[in-house]
């Protein structure tokens, strides 16, 4: 399988700090990709890197075969990477509905003109907008909540809302920041099953990154452990659950200090 | 066949029109035909901030500056046609015209601020707007061509109700359609989370920049008014504290509501006018040292008010029906 993601001797400092170390892996189209470490192990920085909230300070990103190094955010968006967040950043005030139907953005929205006057090529595309988000909202299980305002959610549903919302930027590569962050065992089952059955779907790639472990091994085809900004094992779960540096990273060193 | 939807934005200008006119011929004086002209103009300039504040959420505190370039560019340009020949009613396509110029010339003034500034977000944005909003008007004060510190005199009144209602309907519609439409959604979400928005595709600077013009045509259009109806096009009709009286009418109707900015403008206008009034009489009865000019301390008196017991505003973010677009399948 060809990879749809490469990372190529990406650095990014912070100030002093070096966040992410000389990164260099690759997420096979069509996997399902984890990625974990403990907190500060640099997971966040390397997703706003790919997204290009910030830009590498070495390095190189290429997605689909084109260099999307230093790009800006919506330009990457637009080529078919999506996320979500590690603390939600939904649309509060805004419906359900429109939060969805505001991500469908790879496709030209008519002018200031036509929308003003709301010509007929302005009406087809608000139904084909209209049509695509109620159909995500319906695979999330959240077509009942269309008309209320985002906000007045519970988490779980704003948690499956951003997964919805990243959807209708009809992507190819699926970045999840901590899905199942703050989620009760029953509904991380779900979100395992949901995951799973989005990425066979909508064809896309999914890339996460997790705390929790289970999730992890269970739904993960191939993951990489990160520790202080660098990588210390990289394969299929079996194995890296073996590993003795992840073993160290996680539960501390044998013996003690 | 479908029927087409009533426009009632459209029937409520013409029931408003019509009223006016009725009570023209009832002792509805000239004065009260001015307050009612301000209002609108006020309309105008507080509807065409929302955009910018309400709509899109971006902190601008200089709007004043763009009517300034609205009302100085329309208004040399209709002083000339003037001059040549004075015949008001010949030149009312002049008068249109001239007032779109200033409206364009506003939204280029305004996109030249944009692209530099829009990379700011809240308080510091907030300054720089204001910055730039004086920086204009202290040109105006020192270009000697058009009158400096003396102000443009010798404006024709072309500014008449029929006008002024035509324009305040058009920027209404206007910027409710486009509030209304996906490009009004995307605007809400850069309000709402704008890393969010970059993230799903929203290019965030070129809204910001559409949204400043748009919302810096739109004043221009109402300072181009604005001196068609006083006459005068002076530096300081323009100044800082004019721009916080629209950005006050538009927190008073609630901030993202445009059914809220149109009324505060009527009602703070009408407001404005009542306290004058009120007070110079009730200093010649009394004989108390509060004089029309202490209007002001009432006013910000009733905003310290609604910041303390109405944050929301009169309407928080809710829109009158008639200012809705439904949805097609929702009918």
């Amino acid at each position: 399988m060809s990879a749809v993601l490469k990372v190529t001797g990406m650095s990014h400092w912070f100030g002093g700090l070096k966040a992410v170390s000389n990164f260099n892996f690759e997420v096979p189209e069509g996997a399902i990709y984890g990625l974990i470490g403990p907190n500060g192990s640099g997971k966040t920085t390397t997703f706003n890197l790919i997204t290009g909230i910030y830009k590498p300070t070495e390095g190189k990103i290429e997605f689909s075969g084109g260099d999307i190094t230093g790009a800006k955010p919506y330009r990457i968006v637009r080529k078919g990477v999506a996320r979500t967040f590690q603390n939600l950043r939904i649309f509060g005030s805004m419906s359900v509905l429109d939060n969805v139907r505001v991500a469908r953005q790879y496709a030209p929205v008519s002018s200031f003109l036509a929308s003003t006057l709301r010509l007929p090529s302005y009406k087809a595309e608000e139904r084909a907008r209209k049509a695509e988000a109620m159909n995500l909202l319906d695979v999330l299980h959240l077509s009942g909540r269309a008309k209320e305002q985002a906000k007045n959610l519970p988490y779980g549903e704003l948690r499956r809302l951003e997964i919805a919302r990243a959807l209708a930027t009809n992507p190819s590569l699926l970045l999840l920041d901590e899905p199942a962050a703050g989620m009760n065992p029953k509904e991380v089952q779900d979100l395992m099953a949901l995951i799973a059955r989005v990425r066979d779907e909508f064809k896309v790639t999914v890339f996460l990154i997790e705390h929790h472990m289970k999730f992890v091994m269970g739904l993960c085809e191939r993951i990489k452990v990160l520790d202080f900004g660098e990588t210390i094992a990289e394969g299929v779960p079996e194995l890296v659950a073996k590993d003795p540096r992840v073993l160290e990273a996680y539960l501390g060193k044998k013996g003690g200090h | 066949m479908k029927i087409p939807r009533t426009p009632w934005l459209l029937v409520v200008a013409a029931g408003f029109w019509a009223a006016v006119q009725l009570l023209r011929l009832v002792g509805f004086n000239d004065y009260y035909l001015f307050i009612a002209n301000l209002s609108l103009v006020y309309v105008i300039l507080a509807v065409s901030l929302n955009l910018i504040n309400g709509i899109i959420g971006q902190f601008s505190l200089g709007h004043m500056g763009f009517a300034a370039v609205g009302a100085y560019v329309s208004g040399s340009i209709t002083t000339l046609i003037f001059k040549l020949s004075p015949n008001v009613a010949a030149h009312y396509p002049g008068f249109v015209l001239a007032l779109v110029a200033g409206g364009v010339a506003a939204a280029l003034v305004g996109v030249a601020i944009g692209f530099p500034t829009l990379r700011l977000k809240g308080d510091y944005l907030a300054i720089v707007t204001l910055g730039f909003g004086e920086i204009i008007r202290t040109v105006f004060n020192n270009i000697d061509a058009v009158g400096g510190p003396r102000g443009l005199l010798g404006i024709p009144k072309f500014s008449t109700f029929t006008v002024i209602l035509a324009f305040a309907l058009i920027t209404v519609a206007v910027i409710r359609n486009i509030a209304e439409s996906a490009h009004g959604r995307n605007m809400i979400a850069i309000r709402e989370n704008e890393l969010a928005a970059d993230l799903v595709g929203i290019d965030t600077t070129g809204y910001k920049v559409k949204a400043f013009a748009l919302g810096a045509f739109f004043a221009g259009i109402g300072g181009g008014l604005y001196a068609h109806l006083l006459q005068i096009a002076h530096p300081t009709q323009f100044g800082f504290i004019y721009s916080v009286q629209v950005l006050i009418m538009v927190y008073a109707g609630g901030v993202g509501s445009l059914t809220g900015s149109v009324l505060a403008a009527f009602a703070l206008t009408i407001l404005t006018q009542l306290l004058k009034s009120g007070l110079s009489s009730l200093k010649s009865l009394t004989g108390l040292p509060i004089g029309g000019d202490w209007y002001m301390v009432l006013y910000a008196l009733l905003l310290i008010l609604i910041m303390l017991y109405r944050t929301e505003g009169l309407m928080g973010t809710r829109e009158a029906k008639l200012m809705v677009i439904p949805e097609e399948d929702d009918k």
